[in-house]
């Protein structure tokens, strides 16, 4: 493929086929948020530190201005904008984050909820510290990250059908 | 930050990915995970014309036993090291600096065979790989070679890859039954660089070290490997007197950069203490 000529690439997205013309050099996370104009997924640092961007992508966390977008085609990819649950309401992490005030400025939320989606699926009840160790490529500068741990325990808990009951502090 | 425009290039076989490099010439990388090239093609600190993302090449992925040795094919990812039960029970030491490499995120796209590649002083697994006397199988146009890590690393981004071959794979001599090992890592926070990092494999008998091998992170523009610092504890029960000495020894073949990381003396002095602290921990997990 040539430097500027533009490539079709096939992906589905949130359960649903898309396509768009990309150069070889267009970031996934602007295919996703410029092509596809789903704008959840967000922009922070750009350089593979801080997590906003991230999304899951065939069963990994990926930092999503960290590929290229032709490097996805093919493949299943969820945003933010996939996650909540089939009838619209909020899914467990979702309504983690609401109750137990996961996020202040909200902008670090979407790469939290789509790193802690993949971190329970491949962990379904994972100790504080796995958390800790699970969102460590997730910068927030709101939180201190307490109500982010809180919030994904909450949805754990939730998951696992069991009471959440929060750590003394 | 957008990178600079390139034509990218999805080989289905090393001998295509070979092909493509070699006919590309200077302008062409292999693209491995990409989170080492990446961010600097959005600098512009790297400015490739051509990409060659080796992603479509099955056969450098995978963990298999052969005899008593692993290999590991180039694309197999740090996450996927971590998962495998080969690695958990044969090269233990493997995981422990996989889960010490940048972040979640990254060790699904990053590479061992990047890691290893790339040339970066930075990087973790090449003091590793020169610990466990590893060996990196390289292919090029004119064939295939085998090269051990010891001979690999030239300078801070220089190896012994010519022009057009790629590392496929990596062959690593499982450690002797009861065998101790550790891998320190001192870092600023999650996802950096090593200020300094000492890799440790010994044995242990009758409580005297048996054999042991150290490998410095970060500490030169190479990895290196710490021989007069090993042969400092040999035979020794690992007593104050021969920590320090081993200690010493490694500081004497140290000569980090000075960067945001500390000064020079700065981590000459904890790359010390990673060495004394990695020997006590591998030490204590001898059987």
């Amino acid at each position: 493929m040539a430097k500027t000529q533009k490539t079709h690439v096939t992906m589905k997205v949130n359960g649903a086929e898309v396509e768009g013309l990309v150069e070889p050099r267009t970031l996934l996370v602007h295919f996703i948020r410029e092509n596809l104009q789903l704008t959840g997924t967000h922009i922070g640092c750009e350089t593979t530190h801080c997590g906003a961007c991230t999304v899951d992508i065939d069963g990994m966390s990926v930092k999503s201005c960290t590929m290229f977008a032709v490097q996805a085609a093919g493949s299943e990819i969820t945003t933010i904008e996939g996650v909540a649950n089939a009838d619209g309401s909020l899914s467990a992490l979702q309504e983690g984050f609401r109750m137990m005030h996961g996020l202040q400025c909200g902008f670090c939320t979407p790469g939290m909820i789509l790193r802690a989606q993949r971190l329970l699926q491949e962990n379904p009840s994972p100790t504080e510290a796995e958390i800790r160790m699970g969102i460590s490529g997730n910068i927030c500068r709101c939180t201190g990250y307490q109500n982010i741990v809180k919030a994904i325990q909450y949805a754990a808990a939730k998951i696992n059908g069991v009471e959440f009951q929060e750590a003394a502090e | 930050m957008i990178p600079g425009p390139f034509s990218y290039h999805r080989p289905a076989t090393v001998a295509d990915a070979v092909k493509l490099l070699s006919t590309l010439g200077d302008e062409a990388r292999p693209l491995a995970g990409g989170h080492s090239l990446l961010p600097m093609m959005k600098l512009r600190l790297a400015t490739p014309d051509h990409l060659v993302d080796l992603h479509g090449i099955g056969t450098l992925k995978g963990i298999r036993r052969d005899g008593n040795k692993v290999v590991i094919g180039a694309m197999t990812t740090q996450h996927e090291l971590l998962a495998s039960d080969e690695i958990a029970k044969s090269l233990p030491i493997l995981h422990e600096t996989a889960l010490l490499i940048a972040d979640p995120q990254v060790r699904y796209r990053g590479t061992l065979g990047g890691n290893v590649a790339n040339g970066d002083p930075g990087n973790d697994m090449p003091a590793l790989m020169l610990t466990l006397g590893a060996s990196y199988r390289l292919e090029g146009s004119g064939g295939g070679r085998d090269i051990a890590a010891s001979e690999f690393y030239q300078g801070a981004y220089f190896t012994a890859l010519e022009p057009g071959e790629i590392l496929t794979a990596i062959s690593i001599p499982v450690p002797a039954a009861g065998a101790g090992y550790a891998y320190e890592k001192l870092k600023r926070k999650i996802g950096d660089y090593a200020t300094a990092a000492a890799a440790v494999v010994l044995t242990m008998s009758g409580g005297k070290v048996a054999s042991c091998a150290i490998g410095l992170t970060n500490l030169h523009e190479t990895p290196l490997l710490a021989t007069d610092a090993a042969k400092a504890v040999m035979g020794t029960s690992l007593d104050d007197a021969a920590l320090k000495k081993a200690a010493a020894a490694a500081v004497a073949i140290m000569s980090p950069a000075a960067d945001a990381r500390g000064p020079v003396e700065y981590r000459k002095h904890v790359g010390g203490i990673m060495v004394m602290r990695a020997l006590t921990r591998a030490a204590a997990r001898a059987k």
